[in-house]
């Protein structure tokens, strides 16, 4: 019956069209846009992008960012699971107020660390009433890079350790306890059984969530912004500059089809590595 | 050196007792079955006996020692899991090396001990292959092969051959015995497989909710139950039980009497193939209802004084439904229980 054959497209057909109003033709779009470079030729955006004085140091930010987020992220994660996996009673409790953070924007998130961190704010508070300081101390300046950048990097795990949290207490949890069991019979002390057993059999769960992180860890910027303003440029922050201030929408393009890409091949780079052999799967 | 000595091991799961108040000794490179039916809590004493499940009393010693509160790793033993955990991530050659890898041996004991135990389980020609392209019965040999790899002291196993077809179960059964009794491994071996129990074990443990019934070698194990129980669950046909009455100093009906130093209502119990068929004005009246031939004999089920009973004929006899023919019993082959406990007098 022809209603049976085409039942299946109309079912998606919704989706697919919102997806396609909402997601396809904005991309297409702004990937046209980044190459209209106007009298400067076909590159002529990424020309301007390049020499943006703020070019290299958002890009070197960024990466910062993500390589220190990132990892720490997912030992903290990891570690965190392994806590929620020993626990008797409480587990969802537990879990719950974990995932807490994870219902707060970024940029409110932003917005909590620097109530915590800037001049007035509760640290200076609280370091001044134990006497570890004589005055308000300036945490979040251009003049504290490191202190910035590393209130930055807290402010982003607080916000999003959560969500790798979340897939891996999953991926933990569908992994049987007889093989760590057996592990241990058979002499693996904690150390082995968790990079010989739990590690390797985690890493469907751990893969996903180093994508879903990562790409999102490129994105940075609300948090970044709260906090430190422009003292410490990232290229979502770039790209907004542009498009806000320079309304200049196609430079603007040219930092989001940057920025894509490196997601691109972030994604690229973990399916390679930490690919499973076909065999070897369960 | 390495009996395992269970001294008094309960394990409650909240409000359900899985063992009550259990004791048991395995002797130093003694092979013994554990036989139960489903649920009875073979899996958990296995469990405690390795550490993996916590007990809510009681000891379990390993030799001299009290392991009670050692992690797994330090009681020296060796474990085959009722789903197998063989290692997903892991070749076969990488899972049977698993143990020996852990306690740091050379390449050259490695290749060679695992090489043994893969061609002891037949496993040999997928040594390179991950366990997801091997099949259920591969696995578990996998699995078995890893426990005996490391050459334990003490062997838990946790019905190691229950997904192998028979043949194959029959072989693995004849090289694991040979395997065990010539390292003198001691070992504890859980199964549903009457037969299996029979012909591996030097003894018996029959385990009933929580307690072992009975433990003794399999001949007693069949001949002589310590109760109604084992001789329900052990043998096929499972052992007839009739209800009498025991006075003056004998236990006696139509057609069968013994002395017996009891008073009040017993149990006779006696196994199908000890009974001799006689004419039906000799021994107890036994009316056939069903004839099953089962090639080496045959099996018929009838009533004896309104209580179903199971017995064993000749594969030539001549009998037809319907018929009464005679039951008569050796007295020195009958076990008389207690009605009301159903433990043997
Ligand atoms: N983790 C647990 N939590 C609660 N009850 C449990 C747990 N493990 C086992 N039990 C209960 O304890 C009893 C004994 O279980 P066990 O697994 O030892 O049985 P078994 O004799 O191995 O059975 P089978 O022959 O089916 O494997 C069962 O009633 C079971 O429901
Ligand atoms: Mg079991």
């Amino acid at each position: 019956m022809p209603t049976s054959r085409w039942l299946p497209y109309m079912l998606i057909a919704p989706a697919s069209v919102f997806l396609a109003v909402f997601f396809a033709v904005p991309l297409v779009q702004t990937i046209v846009l980044s190459f209209d470079g106007g009298t400067a030729g076909f590159l002529g955006n990424y020309q301007r992008m390049l020499n943006d004085l703020n070019f290299n140091v958002s890009i070197r930010n960024t990466f910062m960012l993500v390589l220190t987020v990132v990892p720490l992220q997912m030992m903290l994660a990891i570690g965190m699971g392994l806590m929620l996996q020993k626990m008797q009673k409480g587990r969802e409790l537990v879990l719950w107020i974990w995932t807490i953070p994870l219902g707060v924007s970024d940029l409110a998130a932003g917005l909590v660390w620097l109530a915590i961190l800037q001049n007035t704010g509760y640290l200076n508070t609280l370091l001044f009433h134990m006497g570890v300081i004589d005055s308000p101390t300036a945490w979040l300046n251009a003049e504290t890079p490191v202190t910035l950048f590393i209130a930055v990097v807290v402010a982003e795990i607080w916000r999003s350790t959560a969500v790798v949290l979340v897939i891996i207490v999953a991926g933990l949890q569908l992994i049987p306890k007889e093989f760590g069991e057996a592990a241990e019979i058979f002499g693996a002390g904690r150390w082995q059984k968790f990079t010989r057993v739990t590690l390797p059999m985690l890493k469907p769960s751990l893969q996903s969530a180093l994508i879903l992180r990562t790409v999102l860890a490129f994105e940075v910027f609300a948090a970044v912004y709260a906090i430190g303003g422009r003292n410490i440029p990232v290229l979502v922050g770039e790209a907004y500059v542009w498009q806000r201030e320079n309304q200049n929408y196609s430079v603007a393009a040219a930092y989001a089809v940057l920025i894509m890409v490196i997601s691109l091949a972030a994604t690229a780079v973990y399916l390679r590595l930490l690919r499973e052999k076909p065999e070897a799967q369960a | 050196m390495a009996a395992i000595t269970i001294e008094g091991v309960s394990k409650r799961f909240g409000a359900a007792m899985a063992l009550e108040h259990l004791d048991l000794t395995v002797t130093d490179g003694e092979f013994v079955a554990l036989l139960g039916p489903s649920g009875c809590g073979k899996t958990t004493l296995l469990r405690i006996i390795a550490g993996l499940e916590t007990r809510s009393s009681g000891r379990v010693l390993i030799g001299d020692q009290d392991v009670s509160d050692l992690p797994p790793a330090k009681r020296g033993l060796a474990m085959v899991f009722q789903n197998y955990a063989v290692f997903p991530h892991l070749t076969v050659f990488e899972n049977v090396a698993f143990g020996l890898r852990m306690q740091k041996r050379d390449e050259a004991t490695i290749q060679r001990q695992v090489k043994r135990a893969a061609d002891l389980l037949q496993i040999g020609p997928y040594l390179d292959r991950y366990p997801a392209k091997l099949s259920g019965g591969q696995r578990q040999r996998v699995a078995v092969a890893r426990a005996l790899a490391v050459e334990p002291a003490v062997l838990l196993m946790d019905e190691p051959l229950s997904n192998l077809d028979a043949l194959l179960r029959l072989e693995m059964r004849a090289e694991l015995k040979s395997v065990l009794k010539e390292a003198g491994t001691t070992t504890l071996y859980v199964t549903h497989d009457q037969t299996e129990a029979m012909g591996l074990a030097d003894r018996i443990a029959v385990m009933y909710k929580g307690v072992i019934e009975q433990i003794d070698t399999p001949t007693r194990i069949y001949s002589k139950p310590s109760s109604t129980f084992v001789g329900g669950f052990v043998g096929s046909p499972p052992m007839n039980f009739l209800s009498m009455t025991a006075s003056a100093g004998r236990l006696a009906c139509a057609g069968f009497s013994m002395p017996l130093a009891h008073e009040g209502p017993v149990l006779l119990g006696f196994r199908g193939e000890d009974v001799a068929l006689v004419k039906a004005d000799q021994g107890l009246g036994f009316e056939v209802r069903v004839i099953e031939p089962m090639g080496s004999h045959l099996l018929l089920t009838g009533m004896v004084k309104g209580e179903r009973v199971r017995v064993v004929a000749a594969p030539q006899a001549e009998i037809e439904r319907g018929m009464t023919l005679g039951l008569q019993l050796d007295a020195a082959r009958v076990v008389v229980m207690d009605t009301q406990t159903g433990k043997a007098l």
